[in-house]
């Protein structure tokens, strides 16, 4: 029964850009369910609104029109501080570039959205470190991002993006600065994380390697989904 | 409510414990803002020493005596018989033995070297009374001692001691073809006075082939004495004169001066903080566009834009403060009791300490703290008004 309620419901999504005085529809009305437990991967050409239709996904931005029900609850209408708050409780983000805070170690890094709770300095730092221990980084954590490679600090994006226990990870091409060895370490943690931990994961890729460690695969085409595989 | 409260304080603390890692981009607001405030602070010094120096012979309990229309002692003068008249007038305090306690003064100039350039200028000699003494309790002998009525000794203020060479105790100088020796230095409280050569009137009206005065001056019953004294003299059909309290008379006296001391200040001020302003603004622009997929970032984890910007205006109102407080200190350590001189409205130099007031130091702060709240405010605002998702593609 639980299998079947969708996590993510998306209704005829528009979503339309102002560039100057022209109007570009980017997403021309997307349907798109994606079930608890999902790993879907999101393919498609440059420019086609793989990030667009992420960024909707994640709260990061708000549609034009259409539909987003997350979990039973309507997202698409929130005004953007509650929808700074929903991020905070139930979404997790790895980008493409780590998008980790210079000055801060690795532990204070996945620290971070605790920051956001009401938890206790010492129980942050007891949750960032089992994070950081789930990815296998329990002897790097003061060390800060420059001290560590592409694949690691990559790892360290994904315990802050797991730290707070979201239902959903939005993942925007986690591997495309990565060379094969620390990508496929990053989709096999990614896959541990969804198959172990019950966590959905929708992931943007150009890499039909990294496509295949997904469920299921779906493809945009010009902000139109064009496909979906098995 | 809460929540943001400890938003902001978790995003101010991290940023404040990264200015360090920021050292470069931080000294240079620190510096600018120093600059500021410190020359803002120096300049406006200058004006509160000179009215504090002139503002100090000032009280309100004596008045002076000088003819109608006179500006200055310089272009006032007053005969025996006109004393003679002010000195029976109600409203004068007396002494123990009930006599008024007045004094009839003349000013003349001298032409003295400077110490510091060793050209002439222009020493204020005040022939004085023992009631020269009586109204002006503040005066005390710090080294030799008091000259002798009668003769051709002068007691020569501390100010002016410094001011002029060949003025130490024991000299001997030489003025309108006459020696005169110097026996005592004096204190005044620091006022005006402390500029001034004192010697009896008498020998100096003979020296000046003089027979009036420049001034009377009188020490007041009381405050709302004033009023009886100046409407009996002025009532008097034998006197033409204007009655001031010294209070009102060196305010006037000083007006001009600290006016312009003002402006200067306020003036350069003003272009300093808007430079800094700039600078502040530039800096703070180039610090938050480096961390604007941080600040990016850190709104993709949830937090808001509101603390974010709260946090970055902290940051830079800190370095403000820290910016502010040296620029102050340094003014006060290097100026404060600073010894300026500047020709006084009787055309004698009058000497005067910059004054670092603590209100100056805290009009100071105010400035910088201004300067970093403008210079802040506007780089946050844009980077927290940017939709994050845009913000997030920026590279
Ligand atoms: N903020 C924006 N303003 C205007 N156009 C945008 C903006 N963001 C993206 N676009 C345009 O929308 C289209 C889809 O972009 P994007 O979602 O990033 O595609 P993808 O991730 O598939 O490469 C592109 O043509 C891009 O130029
Ligand atoms: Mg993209």
């Amino acid at each position: 029964m639980d299998a079947l309620v969708s996590l993510v419901s998306i209704r005829n999504l528009v979503k339309t850009y102002q560039r100057g005085p022209e109007k570009i529809e980017v997403l021309h009305g997307i349907d798109l369910d994606i079930p608890r437990g999902d790993f879907v991967c999101l393919m498609g050409p440059s420019g086609s609104g793989k990030t667009t239709l992420l960024n909707l996904i994640g709260g990061l931005d708000s549609p034009t029109s259409g539909q987003i029900d997350f979990d039973g609850k309507r997202i698409d209408q929130m005004s953007s501080s509650k929808l700074t708050q929903w991020r905070a409780n139930h979404i997790g983000f790895i980008f493409q570039s780590y998008n980790l805070l210079p000055m801060l170690s690795a532990l204070k890094n996945v620290e971070l959205p605790l920051l956001l709770t009401k938890l206790t300095a010492a129980q942050r730092r007891h949750n960032a470190e089992i994070a950081l221990q789930l990815v296998g980084l329990k002897d790097r954590i003061k060390h800060k991002p420059s001290e560590l490679s592409g694949g690691q600090q990559q790892r360290v994006a994904i315990a802050r993006a797991i730290v707070s226990d979201p239902q959903l990870l939005v993942c925007d091409e986690p591997t495309g600065d990565l060379d094969r060895k620390s990508a496929d370490e990053i989709l096999s943690l990614l896959t541990q994380l969804n198959q172990e931990h019950g966590k959905s994961i929708i992931m943007v890729t150009h890499d039909p390697k990294a496509a295949e460690y997904a469920k299921r695969i779906v493809r945009l085409d010009k902000g139109t989904l064009v496909a979906a595989s098995a | 409510m809460f929540a943001w409260l400890n938003q902001i304080v978790q995003v101010s603390w991290m940023n404040l414990k990264n200015i360090p890692q920021r050292a470069g981009a931080s000294l240079v607001i620190v510096v600018g803002i120093a600059g500021v405030v410190g020359v803002l602070t120096a300049i406006l010094s200058m004006g509160a020493g000179f009215r504090a120096t002139l503002g100090n012979a000032g009280f309100e309990d004596r008045a002076i005596v000088m003819r109608n229309g006179a500006t200055s002692e310089l272009s006032s003068g007053l005969s025996r018989e006109q004393a003679d008249v002010i000195s029976g007038a109600p409203g004068i305090r007396r002494d123990a033995n009930g006599k008024p306690i007045m004094a009839a003064e003349l000013l003349v100039i001298a032409d003295l070297p400077k110490a510091s350039t060793g050209t002439l200028a222009n020493a204020a000699v005040r022939g004085v009374q023992p009631g020269s003494f009586l109204l002006r309790p503040e005066v005390k002998i710090t080294q030799g001692r008091m000259f002798n009525f009668g003769t051709r000794e002068v007691i020569v203020g501390k100010q002016a001691a410094m001011q002029f060479s060949g003025l130490k105790l024991g000299s001997r100088i030489a003025f309108r073809d006459s020696d005169w020796s110097v026996v005592g230095i004096f204190e005044a409280g620091g006022s005006a006075n402390e500029s001034e050569l004192w010697a009896d009137a008498e020998v100096v009206q003979s020296t000046y082939r003089r027979n009036g005065f420049q001034s009377v001056s009188v020490a007041l019953e009381n405050k709302s004495a004033l009023k009886t004294f100046k409407d009996a003299l002025t009532a008097d059909p034998r006197l033409q004169v204007k009655v001031s309290t010294m209070k009102q008379y060196f305010a006037a006296q000083s007006e001009v001066m600290s006016k312009l001391i003002n402006v200067l200040g306020y003036s350069v001020g003003l272009i300093m903080a808007v430079g800094a302003i700039f600078g502040a603004l530039n800096t703070m622009y180039a610090a938050i566009s480096t961390r604007g997929r941080e600040i990016a970032t850190l709104r993709a984890i949830g937090f808001g834009a509101m603390p974010v910007l709260v946090s970055v205006l902290l940051e830079a109102e800190l370095l403000a403060l820290i910016g502010g407080a040296i620029g102050a200190l340094l003014a006060y350590l290097l100026f404060n009791g600073y010894t300026a001189a500047t020709l006084g409205s009787n055309f004698s130099q009058i000497a005067f300490d910059f004054r670092v007031t603590a209100a100056l130091m805290g009009q100071g702060m105010v400035l910088a703290l201004a300067i970093g709240l403008i210079g802040g405010f506007f780089p946050a605002w844009r980077a927290t008004r940017l939709p994050v998702a845009t913000a997030l593609r920026a590279e």
